[in-house]
């Protein structure tokens, strides 16, 4: 980049004025003439045979249009819900996935039936009309149980309750390591499910023209096109009549990236009525039925050396994939891949992933899909071993880091880490938080009978999904690289595509400042568009896995780049100069030597639409640009949180928080905090408040609205002190890395860890999220016992 | 959640209103602030055929000390509560309690008279009503706070019975109520009220049991010269409360004992 006037600088989200007065278009606020509007009905058991359904009532209730059961759809649907189908497994079980249910209920929430009416209130009384006869069968909810031989099975007709079981490397790869180590720690480490709850849960509004044959889908989604890939597959369209407009979405988190049951059913429903048809999933709705995330627990061993070296680990990762696998289930399994963390493990690695069928709704990825299970185990492991060995967790963290001059580092699984400075950033979040006056603190509480503790995360991220050799296998064949077009109009207004999706990222205001930089041009010249396939190229990637700078923004550069070659070319021809002689900057082409000697941006973007252009070059100023980054990009960082636990009542209070994270070069340092902050705070959010609690005998849920699913409030967090370092990625030209997940990924650990810190003195080694008051004061009372 | 359909009808007087319940009957509802009302219709969980609002009844929105006691009016909102100068003056630990129940929204909707009534465990104002002897005063009738909490969401009020105001007597001693809660908009785990009254304690607790609870044990112990950490050790004497998400029964008692003691303490 020549210029960097626009690049770096906390520039006001531009999206922010429409977004904040109530003037965005989400979902819900697009309705076509004579829609109406579909009610599901759902399955109140976790497991149950369908025996009959009675849609008598239903259908004679005021306003219904239709009532459809699972019948109705088979000649409108085809196929199974579209899965991973990725990895050599040593062991693998697919259940079958129509989107309805026929005769067997396996979550509590499978769609049984769906009524159409005239309006959302008259479909959900008509749905009330419905009546199921419903046989219950055994939930499967535990998951040690769920892998015994002789369980009770989740799918009726399934063989097992096994997923996957994928042993990455056998114990043989470790052995040595463990004979030899001076001290070994083991835990057993719970990751909670959390529902997703973004705020503006999902939602549908398919119109299927029947003259033309054409379908249009309104999708509150982090992906259009593999919407539009999944969805005319199986209603039998070709792509190209099918469009998917993803407008203003309110968040995601990961759980509008996979496709779900009511997107194909909304469309097929348009499609049997010859009506629009819209359904906006309620709040209930959403935290029982979009997909959750975690929902895990690990068995880790490491083994270390009296000095603090660590040698080897030993984890397997045991799943609960839920009732179906999720189209991006198998992704969660990166955590074994990551288990590392930012430390060397000259011993090896043993990792095992198994999923685990429930009769839960299944889990995806969520904000750090796997990356914040690593984080989480690793750097409770390294404090375990710096409990047990009465040493600093900073010291032994640093005995341990992949040093900068390591770099790329090729880790356990063969994954290169492109660049790092993990000493550096744990330094500065040290001094930020003042660690040894803390320190000093934390003896003195202690001698009155408080418990302060301070918890450590020096987190890793593998990000910016990523290169197609990669990529490819684990999506059936579609690479995840990224696609951009820029058209330049006569009058010299840029238009952006991206294949990125923006649900709260910002991409108007950092793609723009990027573009208008790459051009010389004003912000108010860019325009960036994206979330319409019948817009752009060909296909989009979507957002999610921190992916849309490090992949979208450097193709949307590259294809910049290739506007201005062509830009070059007219420009030495209105010029008289050969094109090589042609320098283009500050939005200016001129002749190398003759800075007077120029045409403007806009002349040239004129003149491209005229006449006498160089002989071989065609009219119009646009390109397209696909890139395949080289590698995936590694994001890290240092945070500290401090925590004090009443004595008493056993309630966590956050007291501080800092955190320092690198995620190469910035474009805009607000988005950046802005991330940072509200990535922090969801991770803190699953370490003391939230988790999906089922009844563990019926499978009913019992955190079914916001007031049982605890999501944090501002009041619950303290000031968070954010801060950065900058070490460029080598992976691509902007030198930039993912930071969308980073909070999430870095931040459980650190609290957690605060926690152990803080009960350490009564000898309280590990606590489980979410780290309730009730649950820290029976683990206090049991250890004062 | 989406609500059942249902009728409704706005009132401009109390009588109006009793008229409109009479002809609803039973399966009528008075719609306050509606901050329990409504999210229990959007989940179906309450199916009610009509509301008869009265939002729009005059006279009910008052707030005034009388002699040696304190007049809160049905409609009065919690912000309204929480911001009076004559509320912190003669009964303060009314005006700390609505400072904070939920949030703005709430506090801004929500009422005295649809606390008392709805009746829930863990409401606020039922504790203090209960702690002080107030009483509940409806078109009909004067019930005491120790028999208007009949059990969880119960009440002796009948269909066609509104609550137009609670008397408290005025206390303007020492006091404190702690709400021990996760998130700063959330109902109490456990809450714990203390005030000084004509020169004795008087303790209340909040969400420990079907209905709110006078500790008349703490208070006996600390008319005795107990210290409040002796005399907050009875504060769970003959609680069973129910477990749920957020506390065991075990924590919420033991919460019971730490929070009766800090409220003591911390009473000025």
């Amino acid at each position: 980049m020549a210029v960097t006037q626009l690049v770096g600088a906390k520039i006001h989200r531009r999206e922010d004025p429409r977004l904040i007065t109530g003037h965005g278009h989400y979902l819900d606020d697009f309705t076509r003439q004579g829609t109406v509007y579909a009610s599901f009905v759902r399955s109140p058991f976790a497991h149950a045979r369908v025996k009959s359904i009675d849609v008598t009532d239903a259908s004679k209730a005021p306003g219904v249009v239709g009532v459809y059961t699972a019948r109705d759809f088979k000649g409108q649907l085809t196929g199974t819900h579209p899965t991973t189908p990725a990895f050599t497994a040593a062991k693998k079980y697919v259940p079958e996935r129509f989107p309805i249910a026929e005769k067997e209920v396996c979550y509590q929430g499978e769609i049984v039936a769906v009524v159409v009416a005239g309006s959302r209130a008259q479909a959900a009384d008509g749905a009330n009309l419905i009546q199921v006869d419903y046989e219950e069968l055994p939930a499967v909810m535990d998951l040690e149980k769920a892998l015994k031989p002789g369980s009770a099975k989740v799918h009726v007709d399934g063989p097992d309750n096994i997923g996957w079981d994928i042993p990455y490397t056998g114990p043989e790869v470790t052995d040595a390591a463990f004979k030899e180590a001076d001290v070994v720690v083991k835990e057993r480490i719970l990751q909670n499910r959390l529902a997703p709850v973004p705020m503006e849960p999902r939602g549908v509004l398919a119109e299927y023209e029947s003259f033309d044959k054409k379908l249009t889908i309104w999708l509150s989604s982090q992906s259009p096109h593999f919407i539009r890939l999944f969805v005319s597959g199986s209603m039998g369209l070709k792509e190209n009549q099918v469009r998917v407009i993803s407008p203003d979405v309110g968040g995601g988190f990961g759980s509008k990236i996979s496709p779900y049951p009511e997107d194909y059913l909304v469309p097929a429903l348009s499609r049997m009525t010859e009506r629009p048809v819209k359904w906006i999933e309620t709040r209930t709705e959403s935290i029982q039925n979009a997909t959750h995330g975690r929902g895990q627990f690990y068995d880790v061993e490491v083994a270390a050396k009296k000095d603090g070296t660590v040698t080897a680990m030993r984890v397997t990762q045991f799943l609960d994939i839920g009732a179906y696998h999720g189209t991006f289930a198998g992704f969660q399994a990166c955590a074994c891949l990551m288990a590392g963390g930012a430390y060397k493990w000259k011993g090896g690695i043993t990792a095992r992933t198994i999923g685990i069928l429930t009769n839960r709704v299944p889990t995806d990825p969520y904000r750090g899909a796997g990356r914040p299970e690593a984080t989480h185990l690793v750097e409770r492991m390294i404090d375990l071993v710096a409990l047990e060995l009465k040493m600093d967790p900073v010291d032994v963290r640093k005995k341990n880091f992949v040093q900068p001059e390591d770099f790329p580092f090729t880790q356990n699984f063969g994954l290169v880490i492109d660049s790092g400075d993990y000493e550096k950033s744990l330094d500065k979040a040290l001094q930020l938080a003042g660690y040894s006056d803390l320190r000093k603190k934390q003896a003195d509480l202690r001698k009155q009978g408080r418990y302060l503790g301070i918890g450590l995360s020096t987190w890793i991220e593998i990000c910016g999904f990523g290169p197609s050799a990669a990529t490819a296998p684990a999506t059936g064949g579609i690479a995840l690289v990224e696609s951009a077009q820029v058209r330049v109009t006569p009058t010299g207004a840029v238009m952006v595509y991206t294949g990125t999706h923006s649900h709260g990222q910002g991409h108007e205001t950092t793609f723009s400042q990027l573009v208008a930089d790459q051009l010389g041009v004003p912000m108010e010249s860019v325009d960036l568009r994206h979330g319409d396939t019948a817009e752009g190229t060909a296909f989009g990637y979507g957002t999610y896995g921190s992916r849309s700078l490090a992949v979208g923004g450097v193709a949307v550069s590259k294809a910049v780049g290739k506007v201005i070659d062509k830009g070059k070319k007219i420009a030495a021809h209105l010029l008289e100069a050969a094109e090589e002689d042609i320098v283009f900057e500050h939005g200016s082409f001129h002749v190398k030597g003759s800075p007077d000697k120029a045409k403007a941006f806009g002349e040239v973007a004129f003149a491209s639409y005229g006449t006498g252009l160089p002989e071989g070059v065609e009219q119009g100023l646009e390109a397209t640009a696909y890139f395949d980054p080289p590698n995936l990009v590694w994001p890290f960082g240092a945070h500290v949180a401090v925590v004090e636990i009443d004595a008493e009542t056993g309630n966590a209070k956050l007291e501080k928080y800092v955190a320092v994270d690198d995620c190469g070069n910035i474009i805009n340092p607000m988005i950046v905090d802005g991330q940072i902050h509200g990535g922090v705070v969801q991770a803190i959010a699953q370490a003391l408040y939230e988790e999906v609690v089922y009844d563990e005998a019926s499978g009913q849920l019992k955190t079914g609205t916001l007031t049982d699913y605890m999501i944090p409030s501002a009041g619950e967090i303290p000031q968070l002190i954010v801060d950065k370092t900058i070490t460029p990625s080598p992976t691509n030209d902007l030198g930039v890395k993912g930071i969308g997940e980073a909070g999430t990924i870095a931040a459980s650990a650190a609290v957690i860890n605060a926690i152990c810190d803080a009960l350490s003195p009564l000898g309280i080694k590990h606590v489980d999220m979410p780290a309730s008051p009730d649950k820290i004061w029976h683990m206090m009372k049991e250890a004062r016992k | 959640m989406i609500p059942a359909a249902f009728e409704y009808a706005k009132a401009s007087s109390v009588d109006e209103a009793v008229k409109l319940l009479d002809k609803y009957g039973e399966d009528a509802k008075v719609l306050a602030g509606g901050h329990s009302l409504i999210p229990l219709m959007r989940l179906r969980l309450a199916q009610p055929k009509a509301l008869v609002d009265i939002n729009g009844v005059k006279g009910l929105d008052h707030i005034e000390a009388k002699g040696d006691k304190l007049h809160v009016g049905a409609l009065v909102r919690h912000v309204a509560i929480h911001s009076s100068d004559v509320v912190r003056d003669k009964l303060p630990i009314l005006a700390d309690v609505a400072s904070e129940v939920g949030d703005n929204q709430v506090r801004n909707m929500g009422t005295m008279g649809g606390v008392v009534a709805h009746a829930d465990a863990a409401g606020d104002y039922p504790t203090i009503a209960l702690m002080l002897d107030a009483e509940i005063v409806t078109n009909k009738r004067t019930i005491a706070a120790k028999d208007f909490f009949k059990d969880l969401f119960t009440t002796p009020l009948h269909a066609d019975e509104i609550v137009t105001e609670v008397v408290f007597p005025i206390a303007n001693g020492p006091h404190k109520y702690i709400k021990f809660r996760r998130r700063l908009f959330d109902w109490a785990i456990v809450g714990a009220a203390a005030q000084k009254l004509n020169g004795h304690w008087r303790i209340g607790l909040t969400n420990v049991g079907p209905t709110p609870v006078r500790a008349k044990s703490v208070e006996d112990a600390l008319a005795k010269g107990a210290k409040p950490e002796e005399a907050a050790q009875h504060a769970s004497d003959g609680l069973d409360p129910a477990g749920d998400l957020r506390a065991s029964p075990e924590y919420k008692k033991h919460l019971a004992r730490v929070l009766t003691r800090r409220a003591i303490e911390q009473a000025q």
